[in-house]
Formats: C-alpha cells, structure tokens, sequence
C-alpha cells in the first residue's frame, strides 16, 4: 500500500477528535430544504458544474434520518416552519444548519404576517448566506465554513 | 350613460338596468373595463342573470377590498367572463363593517368556494350558504384578519405559533 510505503516502519499520531471531525467534515450530506427560489441554485450546488460531492457532500437526503446538513432554502412561513422543525428533530446528532439566502436568514423581502423573519427564531444556525438568491459558490463557502467549524469540535470526548 | 364599450357589454348593461334599475347602483369605466356596482341584497338574482342570460359562465376572480370608510367599509368584487361574447364585467358589492354578510355564490359558481373562503381569510366578510365556510390559508385558530388595514404590517407577536424549540421529555 502506498502509505506504508512512504512511511516505512513508522507510525503517525492523531487524536481521535481530529480524526472523527476529519471523518465527519468530509461526509457532511446535505438534508434539501427547498422552499422558493434559493432552492433553484441549491440544485446548481450539488449538480455536476458546482459539484458539492467534491467537498464530501456526497448526496442531497431526503431522509432526514441520512442528513447531516439542513440547508432552509427559501422562505419560511408560520405553517411551514412547524413541518420544519419537525424534520429538522429527527435528523440524527450531531447536525448542522445552513440558512441560505436572505429569506431563510432574516425574513427578507417577505415583510409581513405570515413568513418568519429568519428561520434562526426556532432552528440553531450555524451559517447565514446573504444573496437572492445566491450563487451556488456561496453556498459551497457555507458548507467549507461548517467543515471549519466540524474540525474545531470537541466530538469525542468533552473536556471536563 | 356615454361609455366605450363592446356591444356585448353595450347589451348586458342595459338588460341589468331594464331588470334590476332599483339594485344598480352606478356604471362607470376604468382602465378600459366596465364596472358595476349593485345592492348587497340583488346580488344572487344579479348572478344568476348574468350566468344564464347573458352568457357569464365563468366567474374568474372574487377580490376583496378594505376601503377604509365609515360607511359600507368592504368591497367584493366578482371577474364574470362571457365566454360565448368574449366580454368582462365587474361586479361589485360594498357591505358594512359591523357585520359584514354576503350571500355565497356558490350555488351559481361552484368555484366561488375557495375564493369566498379566501375573502372571509383575510377580511372577514362571511358568505351566508356556503358549503364550507373556514379559514383558506391562515390557521384555524387565528383570530384577525391580516388584510384589513388596521392589521400591522409584520402581525401581531405570538398570535400565530412558533414551532416548539425544546425536544418533548415524555
């Protein structure tokens, strides 16, 4: 095998943090939450031109059971938000939010009665995107952003 | 009466006024459609003769309107299409903010449904016989009517629900 190879006798060290966030940083599958028009690029995201797979985003779940990533694409209203945060309960720990878009992250031009100004009022965000909707490389920076903040968790063990 | 208008509009126009002269309240042209506003109480029999003798079989919209006033505060307006004599006509009503009844058209236009369940959504006017008179896109419970002009902009806080942000311990 080409590591041991290169390596000869020796050995390397890690810790297992490092290894599970380096595990699960490049595995982080996206849970589609497409609502309007942002979900429109969304697709441009994972489709081949963008191409999310390269940064281990491998597939778009529509199992929330599968997902790792919910990215809220779009405007959220009242009544949505209910079957929304329905789904976003039973995608497995530890999970991850992208608000895509300037609906999804503060109600945007939806000014009024029935849309919620930003889905952060019942969803924990991990990253906003500003746009309307925004380039599919946006989005590709959110997800590099939370691969970032995968890698600075404490997933194993806490300190005590 | 002077207006530009097809012959079609020309003839509906005068057969309403020969049959209903003390229901019709005025006539007037805007942007190139014909209006006519007509009592609240006329409006059934209004309907039906335009659906059966004039040929408006097709009732394309039903809008609701806050006008804002003292007096007769909101407006209904039906789309009718004549469909044989390719002409439009709006109808109107105005009825009275205390108590703002209709009677339903659905008997005449069984679409009329969702769009009367639609201005009672967001006006409040109710619509007497209506096979099924609830709330169309807000929630049941809610108990305003967003588009009356007095409602705010962004909505009352807390009067429609959040979803519950702590996982159920049962």
């Amino acid at each position: 095998m080409g590591l041991e190879s290169a390596l000869g006798e020796g050995f390397l060290t890690s810790r297992v943090d490092s290894l599970v966030n380096w595990a699960r940083a490049n595995a982080a599958w996206p849970m589609p939450m497409g609502l309007a028009c942002c979900a429109i690029e969304m697709m441009a995201f994972a489709g081949p031109k963008y191409d999310a797979a390269r940064f281990g985003s491998e597939v778009m779940r529509f199992s929330p059971r599968q997902s790792d990533v919910m990215i809220v694409a779009g405007w959220s209203t009242y009544k949505m938000s209910h079957a929304i945060r329905r789904i976003w309960d039973q995608m497995p720990d530890p999970k991850w939010c992208i608000a895509m878009g300037a609906c999804a992250s503060t109600g945007g031009m939806h000014r009024c009665y029935g849309v919620v100004q930003g889905v952060d009022n019942y969803l924990p965000v991990d990253a906003y995107i500003s746009g309307c909707p925004p380039r599919p490389d946006a989005v590709l920076h959110a997800l590099m952003k939370i691969q970032d903040k995968i890698k600075t968790e404490h997933s194993v063990m806490l300190d005590t | 009466m002077s207006l530009e208008q097809s012959e079609s509009l020309k003839k509906t126009i005068d057969a309403l006024e020969e049959n209903f002269s003390d229901h019709l309240l005025e006539v007037y042209q805007s942007s190139g459609d014909t209006f006519a506003r007509i009592k609240s109480e006329a409006l059934l029999d209004v309907c039906k003769f335009l659906k059966e003798k004039r040929h408006f079989v097709y009732l394309a919209d039903i809008i609701g309107t806050d006008r804002y006033t003292s007096n007769d505060r909101f407006e209904v307006i039906y789309n009718l299409l004549n469909l044989k004599e390719k002409s439009r006509l709006f109808l109107k009503v105005w009825c009275d903010e205390q108590e703002p009844v209709l009677e339903s058209v659905t008997s005449i236009w069984p679409r009329a449904n969702w769009n009367e369940r639609e201005v009672y959504d967001m006006f409040g006017v109710r619509f007497n016989n209506h096979p099924d008179h609830r709330r169309i896109f807000l929630p049941e419970d809610f108990q305003y009517f967003p588009l009356r002009k007095e409602f705010p902009l962004l909505g009352i806080p807390g009067s429609i629900e959040l979803p519950n942000t702590t996982p159920d311990i049962d």
